[in-house]
């Protein structure tokens, strides 16, 4: 479970969140939609760990460990995983070598045994194949000369070898055509279950039809003004945020 | 008991006067005039200081000031040698080469001592390697003792060879100045593996490299300087690369408190190429300084050259990278990129690369960058569950694996690799 409450935070000394409070149950999937500049993604970082992004008061607990006291390493060891709105590209760190360093790193730190070269082939070829994933994807620099739709899909690839506890999909749709939606969408249903969460965070509701919610939240100015089921995503597509921030 | 050494030019021509009588080839009169030659002009200018436009950015004042004793005449007791990358290997130790410990039996080519061919090498020792110009090339005229000397005949590949020196700690500083001449015959071919070596003792490494490669030849050349943090290394290669010749060059600088890395190429003879990679390393207060001149001289010639340094703590990087191009030179092809990471906010970059072009139907490029860690790349490692330091490594890594690029021969990549990893490990996560 996630419990966010009275999360404030600021950006080169401007706030950015004014208040969240926000509970993610076990099991459950969660969208955060709300117009530009409303903090959404600031929420995505500030739960990661991401310099520059200074928490100014409230608390952030995953299975009620406190994230905010955490490294960025720490909270991927915890189980934290952000799946990146603009994945950074590597040149010189090859796919493979990247993909099966995360993964030993993630089980090193939760006592498990390591993969050898062998072992992590077989176990990303399983999961880059429902994923439409190309092989030689591996052989690559990690993002580099991928398309913006391989790029999102080799973060859902991340995700389902990392297996975390809780994802942040940072406006994953942005850039994808709709085949590669339904894949991306495909690959966190996939993952849902009674030891997954997600907060799925959208600018649009068409990501919704693909992953359903079982909340849906909107941020605005920094705060969750308002909470419903996933009908509220298509009131919003309906009547626009303006609504919402006139009944605020 | 003896006097400490007295510092500077004045104290290594001191010793040149007391020993000249004794260095091999005395009574050569060709080898005695070279020496003289020498002395001339370590006389007149000394040590280059930073007045001297070639030595603008790399301070030679510690150099200098210090004072440097010979060598041990014998090197007691049993060496540890590393392990060996190569079964053809020439070890040298404080400069003198060691038959006891090498292995160069039963070769297609001669692969020896200088000292012991001097007879063999009028005419070729001092030929391409001038002494008004280069101050460290004219010091290792005047003093030097030994070194390895490979003639490679036209038509045999040689295989690889191993160039191995250690230094040996007297307790005190002392200087050795290795000269080595490399031929190769036409069509000949060579893979050299140099690598340096010296635990804590204090001294100045100044190896001259003479590599003459005729018509088709290709030589191979990797090197690794892994010295301690007590020595000084000044080397120099003079390269005379005749036409469809090749030599390619991939450095490691990792270790010593100074190191410069320079060479002089030239290409004589139409297509002709050189690649000269490098990748030097620093932290503390050590400085690392790559300095190279490309003389383009013939038609149709291909120049490529990558130097990536990384600095941490203190220290300081220099990068001097000249290309000439003669009016002759037409259809040149030359890329030079240098580029550089800090990882401290102390730590000190100069670049200058410098373009000469006369011939007017040429393709030259070159770029250089200076820059920290990218912050979200770094990001991206350790949200995916990678410790900081580790992030860190495997973005220095990537960083450095450009200058790898384009070395196909395992046993290169290896030692070069080696000399990296053991860097990142001595110095890496203090940084």
């Amino acid at each position: 479970m996630l419990e966010i409450k009275g999360l404030t935070a600021e950006v080169d000394g401007k706030p950015i969140l004014k208040g969240v409070d926000l509970i993610v149950p076990q099991g459950e999937v969660h969208a955060i939609m709300g117009p530009n500049g409303s903090g959404k993604s600031t929420l995505a970082y500030v739960l990661s760990g991401r310099d520059g992004y200074e928490v100014t008061g409230g608390t952030a607990l995953l299975h009620g460990q406190d994230l905010l006291a955490m490294e960025p390493e720490e909270r991927a060891a915890a189980g934290v995983f952000l799946a990146f709105q603009y994945p950074v590209e590597l040149p010189g760190v090859g796919n493979a070598t990247f993909l099966r360093t995360a993964l030993n790193a993630i089980r090193r730190a939760k006592g498990e045994s390591e993969f050898d070269a062998m072992q992590f082939l077989k176990l990303a070829r399983e999961r880059m194949k429902a994923l439409s994933m190309n092989d030689e994807m591996l052989k690559r620099g990690v993002n580099v000369g991928f398309s913006g739709g391989e790029k999102k899909r080799n973060e859902i690839l991340q995700m389902a070898l990392l297996q975390p506890k809780l994802a942040i999909l940072d406006e994953t749709d942005s850039g994808l055509d709709i085949d590669a939606l339904k894949i991306v969408a495909d690959g966190v249903n996939a993952m849902r279950g009674p030891d997954f969460s997600a907060l799925v965070i959208t600018h649009y509701q068409r990501l919704l039809d693909y992953i359903v919610p079982d909340r849906v939240h909107v941020l605005m100015g920094g705060r969750i003004v308002r909470s419903g089921g996933p009908e509220l995503a298509k009131e919003l597509e309906a009547q626009g945020y303006g609504a919402i921030q006139a009944a605020a | 008991m003896t006097a400490a050494p007295q510092p500077g030019a004045a104290g290594f021509l001191a010793r040149y006067q007391g020993l000249k009588d004794h260095l091999p080839g005395a009574r050569l009169p060709w080898l005695a005039a070279l020496r003289s030659d020498a002395a001339a002009h370590v006389a007149a200018r000394g040590f280059p200081t930073r007045r001297v436009e070639a030595w603008k950015y790399t301070d030679l004042s510690p150099v200098a000031q210090a004072g440097f004793a010979e060598p041990l005449t014998a090197v007691a007791g049993a060496l540890t040698l590393p392990k060996p990358r190569c079964a053809v290997r020439a070890v040298f130790v404080d400069g003198r080469f060691r038959a006891d410990l090498s292995a160069l039996d039963g070769l297609a080519y001669r692969a020896a001592s200088v000292a012991q061919h001097l007879d063999a090498l009028e005419g070729m020792l001092g030929a391409l390697a001038p002494l008004a110009e280069h101050p460290m090339t004219a010091l290792n005229t005047l003093m030097f003792e030994d070194g390895l000397f490979l003639d490679v005949p036209a038509g045999v590949d040689a295989g690889h060879l191993e160039l191995l020196s250690i230094a040996v700690d007297p307790g005190r500083p002392f200087a050795f100045h290795p000269r080595h001449v490399i031929r190769l015959g036409a069509g000949a071919k060579l893979t050299l593996l140099e690598s340096a070596i010296g635990g804590s003792a204090q001294y100045l490494h100044n190896p001259v490299f003479e590599i003459d490669l005729a018509e088709g030849a290709v030589l191979t050349h990797g090197r690794a300087q892994q010295e301690g943090e007590g020595a000084f290394h000044l080397s120099m290669i003079h390269a005379r690369i005749a036409a469809e010749a090749r030599y390619d060059t991939m450095a490691v600088s990792a270790g010593a408190r100074l190191t410069r890395m320079e060479i002089h190429a030239a290409l004589t003879g139409p297509k002709a190429s050189c690649h000269m990679n490098s990748a030097q390393l620093a932290a503390g207060r050590a400085v690392v300084d790559t300095t190279t001149a490309l003389d383009h001289a013939a038609p149709d010639c291909a120049s490529r050259q990558t130097c990536k340094t990384v600095l941490a703590g203190q220290a300081r990087g220099v990068f001097q990278g000249k290309i000439l191009v003669r009016r002759e030179a037409q259809k040149t092809d030359g890329y030079q990129m240098n580029q550089a990471l800090l990882l401290s906010e102390e730590a000190e970059m100069d670049s200058k690369p410098q373009l000469e072009i006369y011939a007017d139907d040429v393709k030259c490029s070159h770029g250089a960058t200076i820059g920290a860690l990218d912050a979200d790349s770094l990001f991206y490692l350790r949200s995916r569950g990678v410790p900081a330091d580790q992030a860190r490594s495997m973005l220095v890594q990537a960083f450095l694996h450009e200058a790898f690029e384009g070395l196909e021969d395992d046993v290169l990549r290896e030692a070069l690799t080696a000399a990296v990893d053991g860097w990142w490990v001595r110095h890496g996560t203090a940084s």
